[in-house]
């Protein structure tokens, strides 16, 4: 295949991937979407592979058809609920991915029409694409860690924040010992292997120092980031090959994940630099809370039940212990129940519910609510004052008044006026603080009822007390 | 102006356009689709697969071409497993047809 053919094939692919994203514009429009990203791929795949044709292809058919069953029976096992995991798995492979190209680039830059020594601008590429690939790969691992739960078991993948005392100066250090040796790297004469693989093994290191001080609820910020810099670590290698697809590909994901990552931080009305920096809701948790023993009010399923059978409207707030217990199936035979009797029910979504950028809606879908029940915060907030019920199911800090209180660590964190609704129902499992580390008033208010218990069996149990 | 230009100062033009490209149509996306977004791309970014193939095709087979085949094998997880699992979802939030009547509706 010609080079001219091989580019436009390329121009072709670039521009199914941009109809891709456009199509999420809608939930309409999305699959539409998808079927044009897989086009986009195909393309892509098969303009490479008659490039190298005369060259030995039966690695790559062995290793596309291994992988290829591999990712076709994740995406078919993974359960929704599993959807965050899945994402940062994900994003570690492509980091891995764009480290080994480097790897066979350095060890024989003429196989990619490069001349031996490698020339100095594609070794600063080369540079950039392997560094942000290594720190995508080790960083994704320990968010995957973290969002599987697996702390109990591995001390970095603790969902709790990790830090250590000049863990700040650490990481600076290393950041700056890591561009030496990518200094290094860019002097070197042939072949320069040692400053390559020190950079990248201290890539390796900081991917996982600068994941562990971050604290489960920001991990949306963090997916998104790590997502964001897939997307780099792609367009990086795009530079150093020359090949434009995988820089307009890589610059597109790069983009989308930076987007995501400012939408989260601002639902959080937090820096993305203090997100990065980590720790929050580690070292204030005691010391926050008022002092004086105030009584909360609970109540029993079926006294939730008979409050929201009564209702003219009732809206339900998802959070992360709704994704824990499995509910969303519960949560939707309520619904269903609920409608039936004529109760308007419509669900709150925050933007930084769950554990990653719109993780409420897909379980809310995969349990078949229409998703013109579904509103985001900014459309529903409104409602709120007019609203009689008010279920609350496993979220905390997205419901806090503390959040329009100055002073508090939250203050100017946009939150769902839950407080403004006539009654308030709030199932958590315990009184324990949010991931803020803030006690919440609103679980004090008159108007609260909680009623304690794991989301998946309390709903069940409201579902049974409206027979 | 005489000569060249440098192939890289192209494909900066490339990947600036390409950034603006991405900032206008990502900010259109629905926040409902947030998930499903983050996983197509995640299947866009394993583009990178172009990149391995082109390095496990190397002539002389040597450590850089097994190097590229195993990245080979990790981008096409991705690619099938981003794809397909984005088309999972999106199956989800296809619109329910007012389906002959639900279970429960005529209690």
């Amino acid at each position: 295949m010609s080079a001219n053919m091989a580019v436009l094939g390329y121009l072709i692919a670039s521009v199914c991937f941009i109809l891709a994203l456009k199509g999420l514009s809608h939930p309409e429009s999305a699959r539409q979407g998808n079927t044009f990203g897989m086009v986009g791929m195909a393309i892509a795949i098969v303009v490479t592979v008659a490039i190298v044709a005369q060259g030995r292809l039966d690695l790559i058919l062995l290793a596309m058809v291994i992988g290829a069953a591999i990712g076709a029976y994740a995406a078919r096992r993974v359960e929704m609920t599993q959807m965050p995991e899945l994402v940062a798995a994900m994003h570690s492979l492509v980091g891995l991915a764009a480290v080994l190209i480097a790897v066979a680039v350095v060890n024989n830059p003429s196989s990619f029409n490069m001349s031996n020594p490698m020339p100095m601008g594609n070794k600063l590429e080369l540079f950039i694409g392997t560094f942000v690939g290594a720190i995508t790969f080790s960083g994704s691992v320990i968010a995957f860690g973290k969002l599987a739960g697996l702390g109990k078991q591995f001390r970095l993948f603790s969902s709790a924040p990790v830090v250590f005392p000049g863990q700040h100066m650490v990481n600076l250090i290393l950041a700056i010992v890591m561009l030496g040796f990518g200094g290094a790297f860019f002097l070197a004469p042939a072949q320069p292997w040692l400053p390559f693989l020190v950079m990248m093994t201290i890539a390796f290191v900081l991917g996982v120092l600068i994941i562990i001080p971050i604290g489960g609820a920001d991990m949306p910020v963090v997916i998104s980031m790590l997502n964001s810099y897939s997307g780099w670590a792609a367009a990086g290698i795009g530079f150093s090959l020359n090949n434009q697809l995988l820089i307009i590909a890589g610059s597109l994901v790069g983009s989308s994940g930076a987007i995501l990552s400012y939408i989260m931080c601002k639902a959080m009305n937090r820096s993305f630099f203090s997100v990065i920096l980590g720790g929050f809701g580690a070292a204030e948790g005691a010391a926050s809370t008022g002092g004086e023993e105030r009584t909360v009010r609970s109540g029993s399923a079926d006294d939730a039940a008979f409050l929201m059978a009564n209702a003219e409207s009732v809206i339900i707030v998802p959070g992360y212990g709704l994704a824990v217990a499995r509910a969303q199936h519960a949560v939707k035979e309520l619904a269903h129940k609920l409608i039936a009797k004529g109760v308007t029910v419509r669900y709150a979504i925050h933007p930084v519910a769950g554990r990653m950028p719109g993780h409420m809606n897909v379980l809310l879908a995969e349990a078949e609510v229409p998703y013109d029940q579904v509103l985001e915060m900014d459309d529903i907030n409104s409602d709120f004052g007019t609203t009689d019920v008010v279920l609350v199911l496993g979220a905390n800090d997205v419901v806090n008044p503390l959040a329009h209180e100055k002073g508090s660590p939250i203050y100017g964190m946009p939150i769902l006026d839950v407080a403004k609704s006539r009654t308030i129902l709030v199932n958590k499992r315990s009184m324990a603080a949010g991931y803020a580390g803030l006690d919440n008033p609103l679980f004090y208010m008159d108007k609260t009822m909680m009623v304690f218990g794991d989301a998946k069996k309390v709903v069940e149990d409201i579902v049974k007390g409206l027979d | 102006m005489t000569g060249a230009v440098d192939p890289t100062l192209i494909n900066l033009i490339i990947f600036v356009l390409a950034v603006f490209v991405g900032y206008h149509v990502v900010w259109n996306v629905t926040p409902a689709l947030h998930t499903p977004l983050m996983s197509v791309t995640n299947a866009i970014s394993s583009v990178i697969i172009v990149g391995a193939i082109l390095a496990a095709g190397a002539q002389t087979a040597d450590f850089g071409a097994i190097s590229g085949a195993v990245a080979v094998g990790l981008a096409a997880i991705n690619v099938v497993g981003g794809f397909m699992v984005t088309q999972r979802m999106l199956e989800m939030f296809k619109k329910k047809t007012p389906k002959a009547p639900r279970q429960g509706d005529q209690a």
